[in-house]
């Protein structure tokens, strides 16, 4: 037989029943692993890679002001990787929350900007929520219309839509929401439009945390649930179970919208106190990394998205310290989720090695 | 033949696991040049397995794959090539928009020269009597035209021994009557042919040995001229199965479902049934046969609202008088107090969820009930259950995904909760296909249960035996049409089989 065909070395067999605490360490494992794999970009830049983590971690989680300033960039990745799960397990890839949030905070920007003072603060923030809910739900149920209806293709549409949102906030910036003159900023919102701080940081992470256990019942336990996961595995399947496949898009859609559009709210009421085009700052795309990474369990999501604040936040010191280039923490996140995805390859399979072709083949190759 | 040991492969002492699931253990096998062996066994008896690992697709955890006499080891479908092994999978593997010679040459290290492949094509063709035009596209190309390519692609590939796994379970009499010649003159060429089959009567017609796998081990191999059906059968499921299928009858049958000129376009707007009228009566199994694609489907989706009706009345006459169901939806039709049972053709597409467990897939009918916003998992959990231990299941727990069953479990667990509320109407598709016996006796068993109750049964079906045996009356349809409807006690085979392919059955 010709050489090229000869025993494997590593064979790959599928596996099951792994145990959970086995599945876990495993996960723990790669995180680790990622952390050492990026230490090479970090060498690279000139720096001294155990100094490097270490003032990650001291500048996201030392003192009480950056663990603040920490949970300050979790929130809106949480709340976002919240909004898109469910689009997600229905297979409906809404890369649109981005523009969804935008929406969110132009509906709660707008009545925080036309309330005169006198509304008490209460109500103007409730008000504004309601208005967040509505201006991301429309965001979100117009691509669902479109699929539901004409079948189009909805990754497409979702993306466009986000460019047509932040669009809409540079003309309310430079137009009729302008400041001063020539700024092309939007003042602060007067107090009553600001969210409170609980603990230091605005109580946003506590309504994304309420947002965690909805989001799990909602999944898990709901009908609606049900119907999202179903049509997620076959549409088929959905339609002879007596689904109503086109609504439950469109439904899925505009609440996916709506969390989104919560997001914004919290972002302009909370974080910010205005608006301003960058509003969404990414969030939407990179919470598509939290969701993935935490398979779209709402609960491992908290871990995920602090993980993730924590790389942002420490890069941030990291790049006034040791001036190293903070967009290195895009680096160690991309590396991150590459070893978290291939880490399931592990638990999906198992490796075994031939040691007897390999000793036979180094044999063959001293003679 | 020429060669004095005439072994083209031998499998030795084969073990093969999934987890903890043994599929393959202690197999031994020997595939001879110029001879046709039958694999055969129950479902989940690990034939497809066997013969995935000869392919290159799975690789055996322990035992001795040998090839004149040396060992091999098969690592890719390409190796599988290389020591000229060819299968031909139950599903096919062709790019629709290729022509048969484009899909042929897919994915070989060869220069680009179409005219010179549809030359060795037809040269192919021509010596082993197959019929295919290699500038034809597969989107034109029917179900065995479609085998065939795949077929050839194996032999262009210079394939001396072919697996064919169920060949036959797409085919019409006449197709599969056309693919036992070819194959009978491969056999004439040297060539080693084994067929996963689960049909005896093929077996016993086409096989020159029969190797028999039961529960993943094996039990031996016969010669076929010394075996009967009988005998076959008792080496497959180790003790003796009675052939004969219960048939009772129930008194005094009444019209259940009225369909009256039934009439359905599909999407291209061809006509896929032609003013169709039958009645189902209750108490009865109504066999509907046909050649492959003659409505079969549409007839049943246009009945459960899942396929637009052009024209047509389909009635049901219930309890509280008659209700039209035209133009409603599966929901509405339930709404409207008609319990409908469907077991669909398509089982994980269509009728489950494959990534849920049987839990979960119990509620696919329940999960509307009530006015909760939460799902009641309780009572799809004891069904689930109940389903378990009755049709007696395989799985490790009711959680357990179903993609990950055997067929035969994947079916158990849809028929168990399409019967599980007794509806008055019962609709099944190739209720058994791919099924070993003992699980289609099961199904048998299930149907006429539910037919003695008082169900109207309908059984679409395509082992002509089994229809002639399990029903009561049989709609033979042709093309859309309904070709006649017969009573399944004194009619024949040849009859039905005459009316399949003419519209009327008159000669």
């Amino acid at each position: 037989m010709s050489e090229r065909i000869s025993t494997p070395f590593i064979k790959l067999s599928k596996r099951e029943g792994m145990k959970p605490a086995v599945i876990w360490s495993i996960r723990i494992g790669s995180i680790l692993f990622a952390f050492i794999l990026g230490m090479i970009p970090l060498m690279m830049a000139g720096a001294n890679p155990f100094a490097s983590y270490g003032i990650i971690i001291s500048g996201s989680l030392s003192k009480k002001f950056v663990i603040q300033q920490t949970i300050k960039r979790a929130i809106p990745l949480l709340g976002c990787a919240l909004a898109i799960a469910p689009c997600f397990k229905m297979k409906f890839w809404n890369i649109g929350a981005e523009g969804q949030i935008t929406m969110g905070a132009i509906f709660a920007s707008a009545i925080a900007i036309w309330s005169g003072p006198n509304v008490p603060r209460f109500v103007l923030l409730i008000l504004m929520l309601i208005a967040g809910i509505i201006g991301g739900a429309i965001w979100g149920f117009i691509p669902g219309f479109f699929k539901a209806k004409y079948n189009t293709n909805e990754t497409l549409f979702t993306l466009m839509m986000n460019y047509i949102a932040i669009g809409i906030v540079k003309y309310l910036q430079g137009g009729p929401w302008e400041g001063r003159q020539g700024t092309q900023i939007i003042p602060m919102f007067n107090k009553n439009a600001r969210l409170p701080n609980v603990w230091g940081v605005y109580c946003g992470w506590i309504i994304v945390l309420v947002m965690v256990v909805l989001v799990h019942i909602y999944m898990n336990f709901t009908k609606q649930g049900y119907e999202v996961s179903v049509i997620g595995d076959s549409l088929n399947t959905a339609r002879y179970a007596g689904m109503n496949v086109g609504w439950v898009m469109m439904r899925t859609m505009i609440l996916s919208g709506a969390i989104a559009g919560v997001v914004g709210w919290m972002l302009v009421s909370g974080a910010n106190g205005t608006l301003n085009s960058d509003v969404a700052g990414g969030v939407g795309f990179t919470s598509i990394t939290v969701a993935w990474l935490s398979q779209l369990n709402a609960f491992a999501m908290i871990l995920i998205a602090m993980i993730l604040a924590i790389i942002g936040k420490g890069s941030a010191t990291l790049q006034t310290r040791l001036n190293v280039p903070s967009s290195v923490a895009d680096i160690i996140s991309g590396i991150l989720l590459f070893c978290m995805l291939g880490c399931e390859f592990f638990i999906n399979y198992r490796m075994s090695f031939n040691f007897k072709a390999i000793t036979a083949k180094f044999h063959k190759e001293a003679k | 033949m020429q060669n004095p040991n005439n072994c083209a492969i031998e499998l030795r002492n084969i073990r093969k696991t999934f987890g903890s699931v043994v599929a393959n253990d202690g197999i031994n096998l020997k595939i001879n040049k110029g001879e046709i062996l039958c694999l055969l066994g129950e479902n989940g008896s690990g034939k497809t397995t066997l013969m995935n690992m000869l392919s290159g697709i799975y690789q055996p955890d322990s035992g001795e794959i040998l090839k004149d006499g040396k060992q091999i080891s098969i690592r890719s479908p390409k190796d599988s090539y290389a020591y000229s092994i060819g299968m031909i999978h139950q599903h096919y593997h062709l790019v629709d928009v290729f022509t048969a010679a484009q899909n042929i040459i897919l994915g070989l290290d060869e220069k680009l020269n179409l005219s010179l492949v549809n030359d060795r094509v037809k040269e192919i063709c021509d010596k082993y009597g197959f019929d295919i035009d290699p500038k034809k596209k597969v989107y034109d190309m029917s179900v065995s035209q479609k085998q065939t390519i795949e077929i050839v692609k194996t032999l262009y590939r210079g394939a001396e021994i072919l697996i064919l796994d169920e060949p036959t379970a797409v085919l019409t009499p006449q197709e599969t009557d056309k693919l036992f010649k070819v194959l009978r003159n491969m056999k004439a060429d040297g060539k080693a042919i084994v067929l996963i089959t689960h049909k005896l009567a093929e077996v016993l017609d086409v096989s020159d040995k029969v190797a028999i796998l039961r529960k993943g081990k094996y039990i031996g191999t016969v010669n076929t001229k010394e075996s009967t059906a009988q005998s076959l059968t008792d080496m497959m499921v180790g003790h003796a199965v009675t052939l004969n299928i219960n048939r009772p009858l129930y008194e005094n049958p009444k019209d259940r479902l009225v369909i009256n000129g039934l009439t359905v376009f599909d999407g291209e707007g061809v006509k896929r049934l032609d003013d169709v009228t039958f009645s189902m009566k209750g108490g009865e199994i109504l066999g509907v046969a046909g050649v492959a694609g003659s409505g079969q489907r549409e007839l049943l989706e246009a009945i459960t609202g899942l396929y637009p009706i052009k024209n047509g009345s389909i009635l049901f006459k219930g309890d509280n008088g008659d209700k039209e169901l035209v133009g409603k939806t599966p929901r509405q039709i339930r709404e409207i107090g008609v319990g409908m049972g469907f077991v669909p053709e398509d089982r994980l597409g269509m009728g489950l969820v494959g990534s849920m467990g049987m839990t979960k897939n119990m509620m696919l009918r329940s999960w509307k009930q009530g006015k909760s916003v939460f799902v009641n998992k309780k009572s799809p959990e004891t069904l689930a259950k109940h389903v378990w231990d009755e049709l007696e299941v395989v799985t490790p727990s009711t959680a357990f995904p179903v993609r990950r069953m055997s067929g035969g479990n994947i079916q158990k667990v849809l028929v168990g909760r399409e019967i599980a509320s007794a509806p008055p109407v019962l609709l099944t598709a190739y209720a058994v296909r791919g099924l070993d016996i003992n699980t289609s006796y099961a199904i048998y068993n299930l149907l006429t249960e539910q037919k003695m109750k008082g169900a109207a049964v309908m059984y679409v079906g395509e082992e002509l035996d089994v229809l002639l045996e399990l029903c009561d009356r049989i709609l033979v349809l042709c093309g859309g049409k309904v070709s006649g409807i017969v009573d399944a006690r004194h009619t024949t085979k040849e009859e039905i089989g005459f009316m399949m392919t003419t519209v009327g059955g008159k000669k």
